[in-house]
């Protein structure tokens, strides 16, 4: 990177932090905001409290309780390390003076729902969380990535942490989204391009002229699953669409500020000539609605399309991964991906529980009835968005289709909590993972849009949205 | 932190590729408040069957590879979330380094705070590492010489000197950086006065 010529988003948000930096590029890059939760963070809070250190800035800290908790009559949480870890956390927040939003609270939910929606994420912030989907927080232009609970502990120690500088990827997709194209579509037939090591060591920055109308909300969809893609972070530079979602949220900067840092966000952007480590162009019109047949975000086909072949795979370790995916999926070569039959819908997650996605899945069932053999449960993101969601009358809608209407959490997207599938149930599944036993042991999940989810739960199989409306 | 210098042993052959965290320790495993005691769960999927029994024929479940200070295992190794509890459940059955031709990125930065040594080797250098250790070879690495022994394989390894050092040495990361608390309180000064809202605490 040099220091003269034009820079990249990332540049600049990088050089804009950089505390220090030896002869071999490791580099004490400073963090503007901390997102803690349950799961992560008390071996770090130990840490401290073992070697006797504070926490350098409470106020630049916020904490919530979302991995956990359950979904339902959570008043009292049965499990009992589950409630250790939830109490453990207000606890360490408590002693620390660090805003916790706690389960009675409106605003609590999934830590990347609640970061945009508190106004606490901004553009060209450095963000980090213990939960490798703080990429989502990306969409705003602000460099967030996720760590492991020793840097937690570095972080609130010292609110910085050691790094050596990204690699560049420039992804750019180009053209209006075909009719039935959501951005999740986008964001899984990029991981099915580049592969889940496609982006390792890089923070890709999505550009082109199909991202340039989408919704802050959609954009989150696409930076959350950057880490699917094995990248460190995804970015979005920021826009009139960005300002316009921050404005007057609790967390924004107040109105002495807002000019000066309008002002600063629009000097973000990459410069034009500056260099990326790799690019990649897409036409919009190559992509399709998306699902997942097999165990990893990789294993991606056109809904329209049928279960691979082995020899499909490039090499013989590839071929005996799509084997190992097929045998663990239950899948047969060569099966119609919308024959597919399934037995739960999962509809949530820091991917796609916010508002508008859940506007989406109203517009799908509404006035119709779920199929009689599927059970399907939806999850708001945040307090905030079930609240939403009731104003507006969606979860009548989905009540009246026959979904179950839960409190926000991370749910079965990772199963943590009580929601989970059994063994061999197949899971149309608006989260970012497939892999085994994710969602519980030896449950089948297929990854798709909140649309897709809500057409395959009405028709029982993995849907075609395109056949639906 | 624990050091690590050079280590001797067998290698437990993994010939799978995008080993994801949720594979190497499941989601059941993390509700924990500690960082020790993971090892029984380590890999607990493939390791036991649904009445919680050992899978015999699973490498870990075999002898010698049950002792196994080292695993050899397919690209991508590490993929998914950033749960330290991946490298806490490897450690705390006793791997202390892990040889693939890539890692996910916070897994790698994962090993290093817990004294674990992964090291990235070519694809052809793989092939040949997974052989030797499904032969039960017994395999040398020596961190201070960055080389990897196996037999009649002997391959030298890349590694980030400062990396190393800490290795070598045991360092916490949280020391060394409270050792720059001035640059930092002069990094947030300056901050402040260009952008002010991101200091309203101060």
């Amino acid at each position: 990177m040099s220091n003269n010529g034009p820079k990249t988003l990332f540049d600049k948000i990088w050089s804009d932090h950089l505390v220090g930096q030896r002869d071999d590029g490791t580099s004490l890059l400073y963090i503007d905001r901390h997102l803690v939760h349950e799961v992560t963070s008390p071996q770090a809070f130990e840490g401290l409290k073992l070697s006797n250190r504070k926490v350098r800035r409470p106020e630049a800290t916020f904490a919530t309780a979302d991995h956990n908790v359950p979904t339902i009559n959570r008043e009292n949480i049965s499990d009992e390390q589950s409630r250790i870890q939830v109490e453990t956390l207000a606890k360490n927040t408590k002693e620390h003076n660090i805003e916790y939003f706690e389960l009675s609270d409106r605003r609590q939910g999934i830590v990347h729902i609640i970061g945009p929606e508190q106004g606490i994420t901004q553009p060209g912030m450095t963000m980090v969380c213990g939960d490798s989907h703080t990429s989502t927080h990306g969409a705003f232009g602000a460099l967030a990535f996720g760590i492991g609970t020793s840097e937690v502990e570095h972080v609130l120690a010292t609110q910085t942490i050691v790094q050596k500088p990204a690699k560049n990827m420039r992804i750019a997709v180009n053209g209006k989204l075909p009719f039935g194209v959501t951005s999740k579509d986008l964001i899984l037939y990029i991981i099915g391009q580049i592969g889940t090591a496609g982006g390792n060591g890089h923070v890709i920055e999505y550009a082109g002229t199909s991202l340039k109308p989408l919704s802050m909300e959609s954009r989150m969809t696409i930076c959350n699953m950057s880490i699917e893609a094995g990248a460190r972070a995804g970015l979005i530079a920021p826009d009139q669409i960005t300002f316009d979602y921050i404005k007057g949220r609790p967390y924004a900067p107040s109105k002495d500020h807002w000019e000066k840092a309008i002002e600063y966000w629009s000097s973000l952007p990459s410069d034009q000539d500056a260099f990326y480590d790799n690019e990649l162009i897409i036409n919009s019109d190559e992509i399709d609605p998306m699902v997942t047949w097999g165990t990893s975000p990789e294993d991606v086909v056109a809904v329209s399309g049928f279960v691979p072949d082995p020899s499909s795979g490039k090499t013989e370790n590839k071929q005996k991964s799509i084997q190992r995916s097929l045998d663990y999926m239950g899948l047969k070569s060569g099966t119609k991906i919308t024959d597919i039959k399934l037995d739960k819908i999962f509809i949530g997650s820091c991917t796609n529980g916010r508002i508008e996605d859940l506007r989406n899945v109203a517009s799908v069932v509404k006035d119709k009835k779920i199929s009689s053999h599927i059970s399907g449960m939806i999850v708001p993101g945040s307090g905030l968005v079930k609240k939403q969601a009731e104003e507006e009358g969606l979860s009548k809608i989905f009540i009246d289709a026959g979904f179950e209407w839960r409190d926000a959490g991370c749910s079965m997207c990772l199963g943590m909590n009580p929601d989970q599938l059994k063994p061999g149930e197949r899971c149309a599944s608006t989260s970012n993972r497939n892999f085994e036993g994710r969602q519980g042991r030896g449950g089948r999940t297929h990854l798709m849009s909140p649309e897709l989810a809500a057409a395959s739960a009405i028709k029982g199989n993995i849907s075609d949205i395109r056949d639906f409306i | 932190m624990d050091k690590f210098n050079t280590l001797k042993g067998i290698a437990a052959p993994l010939p799978i590729v995008n080993i994801d965290t949720d594979m190497i320790i499941p989601k059941q495993f993390l509700k924990t408040i500690k960082r020790t005691g993971l090892g029984v769960s380590l890999f607990y999927e493939m390791r036991y069957d649904n009445d919680g029994k050992l899978i015999k024929d699973f490498v870990l479940n075999t002898s010698p590879y049950d002792q196994s200070k080292i695993l050899v295992a397919g690209d991508n190794f590490g993929c998914g979330s950033s749960r330290e509890h991946a490298p806490w459940s490897l450690k705390d059955f006793g791997i202390k380094c892990v040889l693939s031709t890539s890692f996910a990125d916070i897994f790698y930065n994962n090993c290093f705070q817990n004294g674990i040594l992964p090291i990235v080797v070519t694809p052809e250098q793989l092939d040949q590492l997974m052989t030797a250790a499904s032969n039960q070879t017994e395999f040398h690495i020596d961190l201070p010489q960055q080389t990897i022994k196996a037999g009649n394989h002997s391959f030298n390894f890349e590694i980030e000197e400062f990396r190393k050092e800490r290795l070598l040495q045991g360092l916490d990361d949280i020391g060394i950086t409270l050792g720059y608390q001035d640059k930092i309180s002069n990094y947030e000064d300056e901050k402040q006065n260009q952008k002010p809202w991101l200091f309203k605490d101060k």
